[in-house]
């Protein structure tokens, strides 16, 4: 029998099969929101209305015998950095209170095109800039495994709302790590496809050449599908890449890395990583390599300048990027009386409309791209980026993919770490090569770390549009896992109970 | 005592920069597939995209990349392989995005030369004006501040946004100093701004039309002391819209310049506004504290890589350079050199070869446009285009060769055609201006005239054929000027039995 615990493929099996339908599908999506998102606070916005008149429409067609697409009727959470037509997108922020796109970005027009039902939009950090989801301005969303935790962020709406059973699937966004930490703090899935992948057309930009939206999820072979629904080249992003999607569903499914070669990164698993989490993870390689492949250290030096790299680089297009946001065309506008100049109203609203982490990073990439000192930072900055292009290349030369932990620790608690913005980067230590390469990164479940019961991330890195090679481990891995643990990691997790 | 210029460029010797933005003729704008036709409902012509919505993301027109190849090989320009646009940030209400996407230090074209020719005191001079660069960039939308003095944002009441130029594509064209002009920057300015219209009018990459603005100088001029050999602080003078307007402004800024280093003042860099009416310029942004744009490479676009093939392959569709469409016309026409120079620098290459393939003979159809409507342009402050048409003025030409205009006449047709009475023949109808060629008529009035002048006619029919100038001229007093002076010698000379 389906229920709100079956995975996106079962549910889709049901569907074809006829033994549920979307709108039931939907429906118990729904009341699972309204008992459990109370208290994890995953959901910004609900768009019932909508969601069910798709599911309607799936149904319908469904039973007038239309052959549909693999994942039609199945509901989906949606980041809210992406847009959808007439259905408020806030990016977490203030400055977007009440707007309501005037366009679908591509990757909800081919969401709906796939018959995708989309629920709702998830919280995050405003404007994707965080770890932890505690600066949406909409107040934080809560980890299921431990309430008074954070779910990771920047999207730790998405990824709550998997493993809080409130939706099967949802979409990301990563730009240093925002689809991969919380996947791996939450014991979910998270994909982050090569950098040109996914279009970025209607996805809010945080940076601009780092930011790539993905697929989340709770198993592998759910991400695959969710993957091969929203990929492909976009004539509308130019820098989408024009090339066959690889075909991640056949790796996913393949559960087998026989005289695959995989690089562990040596930089990836000293200093800062928990031992729980470096446990759980050497324990992942053993079972791959039970499974047949071959490990090999690999040394990826300039991966120490990765962190210092992003936080030029991040903050200098995001001080670009959000400047459209001044009140004139769209958002709130603080101030106008009718006396102040269109200055001084710009000032006073982007002055309330921007919460502290997000003006922290526009004076930082002003900063950085100011006359005199453009080449000190941004200019320095960049060519850490080729040199980390260059280690990949290298790495890659020699194995297949490259694996390290997601992130270095389980989830923290609420709180633990707002006032210390630094320590919150770190988060990302792992997580941020891969965007600076722009290839491809995921996070797989692979326990939970003893010290504090809480899940820890397996990361896998491949190489540009080999995205497969990623799926192919991560399907295996989670394979191996599952018949070791005998059932999925998110049956350990406290069973929510309404308010 | 004040400067005037030949006083002020006998002391110091001009330096130019000149900076042309062309807005191209493309169906879509630079970044989106809006239509880009001029005169829209406001906002009509508007999408995420040229909105700066959140999310949009820009795609270069295919077709901006092509005309922008194309400006720089008829510039002699060479082609940057790799090009990149770049974001130049700042604050504006008109700018959706609080940037504008504009190529910055990796220009699609470099390095090109455009030839020109001048008159001066010793004859025709060729002059090369050396090309920096010719880079793509996004207009911004229009504002209108209502309200408030100066039709400026501040003191406004409120102001009005109009996106529909938002991301139309420009061309920027830059020229390298400009220097060794001596007392004739104006000329050299205006002859640049001329050839440069006439070139991109033949490539057809933009309807070049100064006064609407899709073709728009800035002129930058410094002044050094004459022999110093330095370079001097410069102004740069905006959204200069007339081929006239270039060269007064050059020569209103050497004015301007020049006495404020006599009375001992420095000049301040800054940009400057130039005021139709005085010819003079008026102050602007000061850009002695530097704005800083902090520009960097557009991430949401990938760079501009033209393969050399397409390169080459445009070059071979360059049409005729204007250079040699003119030795060719100058030719056709039996034009002396120094009659051409001053068609070309006068604009009037164009409307000449209209007129004349409406079948106006050439050397009328010059003289008209040099000649009667220049003057009136002259008088009037205006470009002679703006006046009258190619096809009125053959019109003119070719009532003068039916013998049913006499220059005179033609001249108050002209006049009334400017004056807006309508086409040539609407004027002569309403004004009566017809040849009088009625033989009868004009005999009376010959017969009048010897008798008012009898010794004079005397002397005719004694054959001191010149005296016949009293007559005619009493003749055509009395007709007012209608009648055909040669029609009036010939009779008039026969009746004395001068010719058979």
């Amino acid at each position: 029998m389906t229920t709100i615990r079956s995975t996106a493929a079962e549910m889709a099996a049901a569907l074809a099969a006829g033994t549920t339908t979307s709108v039931e599908l939907t429906n118990a999506h729904y009341a699972q929101i309204e008992k459990v998102d109370g208290a994890v606070h995953a959901f910004l916005h609900l768009d019932k209305e909508g969601a069910l008149a798709q599911a309607e429409a799936v149904d319908a067609k469904r039973k007038s015998g239309t052959e549909m697409p693999p994942l039609a009727g199945v509901p989906l959470a949606l980041k809210d950095l992406l847009t959808q037509k007439g259905v408020p997108t806030t990016c977490g922020s203030r400055m977007l209170e009440g707007w309501r796109p005037p366009y679908d970005s591509t990757v909800v027009s081919k969401l709906k095109a796939a018959g995708i039902v989309i629920l709702g939009k998830t919280n995050m950090d405003e404007f994707a800039m965080g770890s932890s989801t505690e600066n949406s301005a909409y107040g934080p969303t809560h980890n299921p495994w431990d309430l008074a935790r954070i779910p990771g962020g920047s999207g730790g709406g998405s990824a709550a709302a998997l493993a809080a059973f409130e939706a099967p699937l949802a979409i990301g966004s990563d730009t240093g790590g925002s689809i991969r930490q919380p996947a791996a703090v939450t014991g979910t899935v998270g994909v982050k496809p090569t950098y040109g992948g996914v279009s970025r057309y209607g996805l809010i930009a945080f940076s601009s050449s780092l930011d790539q939206a993905g697929p989340c999820a709770r198993t592998v072979l759910d991400a695959a599908l969710l993957h091969e629904v929203i990929a492909g080249h976009d004539e509308r992003d130019s820098t989408s890449i024009n090339a066959p999607v690889p075909q991640v569903v056949k790796a996913a499914k393949k559960l087998d890395v026989k005289g695959m070669k995989i690089g562990v990164v040596k930089e990836l698993q000293g200093e800062g990583f928990q031992s729980g989490v470096l446990s759980r993870f050497h324990e992942s390689l053993d079972a791959l390599v039970s499974a047949g492949a071959e490990l090999v250290e690999v040394s990826c030096p300039n991966f120490d300048y990765a962190l210092a790299a992003y936080y030029l680089i991040a903050p200098s297009e995001c001080s670009s990027n959000l400047a459209r946001f001044d009140s004139m065309r769209y958002g709130i506008r603080v101030g106008d009386n009718g006396e102040r100049s269109a200055e001084e109203v710009m000032k006073l609203t982007r002055h309330e409309g921007f919460g502290p982490e997000v003006k922290r990073r526009i004076i930082l990439g002003t900063y950085a791209l100011s006359s005199g000192y453009y080449d000190a930072y941004y200019g320095s900055a960049q060519k850490v980026r080729t040199l980390i292009m260059r280690d990949f290349n290298a790495a890659f030369a020699k194995v297949d993919v490259l694996v390290s932990p997601t992130a270095p620790t389980t989830a923290f608690k609420i709180g633990e770490q707002v006032d210390d913005p630094l320590a919150m980067y770190l988060n990302d230590i792992a997580t941020i090569p891969v965007n600076l390469a722009g290839i491809g990164g995921m996070s797989v479940p692979c326990g939970l770390a003893a010290e504090d019961g809480l899940p820890v991330g397996f990361q896998i890195m491949s190489p540009a549009m080999r995205d497969d090679l990623m799926y192919q481990v991560g399907g295996t891995l989670e394979a191996a896992l599952l018949s070791k643990w005998g059932a999925p990691i998110l049956d350990k997790a406290p069973v929510l109970v309404g308010n | 005592m004040a400067l005037n210029y030949d006083q002020a460029v006998a002391k110091y010797e001009p330096t130019l920069g000149l900076e042309v933005h062309v807005e191209l003729n493309t169906k879509s704008k630079m970044f989106c597939s809006c239509a880009t036709e001029f005169g829209g409902a406001p906002n009509t012509q508007t999408c995420p995209v040229c909105l700066g919505m959140p999310g949009a993301l820009p795609v270069v027109n295919g077709r901006a990349i092509e005309s922008s190849i194309l400006i720089g090989l008829a510039l002699n320009c060479s082609v940057a392989p790799f090009s990149r646009f770049a974001r130049k940030n700042y604050f504006y209400p008109d700018m959706p995005k609080n940037f504008q996407t504009s190529q910055y230090d990796e220009p699609i074209c470099v390095n090109g030369y455009l030839d020109i020719e001048i008159e001066t005191d010793e004859g025709l001079k060729a002059f090369r004006v050396e090309i920096e660069r010719v880079h793509m960039e996004e207009d911004t939308g229009k504002s209108l501040h209502v309200g408030g003095a100066t039709g400026r944002i501040h003191g406004a009441d409120y102001s009005l946004l109009d996106y529909n130029r938002a991301g139309i594509p420009l061309v920027e064209i830059v020229t390298k100093i400009v220097g060794g002009t001596g007392k004739y920057a104006p000329q050299v300015a205006r002859a640049y701004v001329t050839e440069l219209r006439d070139i991109l009018r033949s490539l057809g990459v933009s309807d070049v039309k100064m006064e609407q603005g899709s073709m728009r100088c800035d002129v930058n001029l410094s002044l050094a002391p004459m022999g110093s050999g330095a370079l001097g602080t410069r102004s740069e003078t905006k959204n200069v819209n007339s081929l006239r307007s270039v060269e007064r402004a050059v020569i209103g800024e050497v004015i301007r310049q020049s006495n404020r280093l006599e009375s001992g003042e420095r000049i301040v860099q800054e940009t400057r506004h130039f005021l139709e009416e005085s010819g003079q310029t008026r102050p602007g942004r000061s850009k002695e504290q530097a704005e800083d744009y902090r520009y960097f490479p557009e991430p949401d676009l990938v760079p501009v890589v033209p393969d050399s093939a397409w390169i080459e392959e445009l070059r071979s569709t360059l049409p005729e350079k204007p250079s040699t469409r003119r030795a060719r016309l100058q030719a056709d026409w039996s034009v002396p050199d120094k009659e051409m120079t001053s068609l070309v620098n006068a604009g009037l290459l164009d409307v000449v070869e209209e007129t004349i393939a409406l079948g106006a003979e050439p050397t009328r159809a010059r003289s008209w446009w040099l000649g009667e409507v220049s003057r009136l342009a002259n008088e009037r402050e205006v470009d002679p285009t703006t006046l009258i048409t190619s096809a009125q003025v053959a019109e003119v030409i070719a009532l003068i060769e039916s013998g049913d205009l006499t220059d005179k006449l033609a001249r108050q047709v002209v006049e009334g055609v400017i004056a807006g009475e309508g086409n040539p023949s609407a004027v002569i109808a309403q004004r009566g201006l017809k040849v009088v060629s009625d033989d009868g008529a004009l005999m009376t009035a010959i017969e009048a005239a010897i008798a008012s002048q009898p010794e004079t006619a005397e002397r005719i029919r004694g054959g001191n054929i010149p005296a016949a100038g009293a007559l005619i001229g009493a003749v055509m007093k009395a007709t007012g000027g209608q009648a055909d002076a040669a029609k009036v010698r010939e009779l008039l000379l026969k009746h004395l039995g001068q010719i058979g």
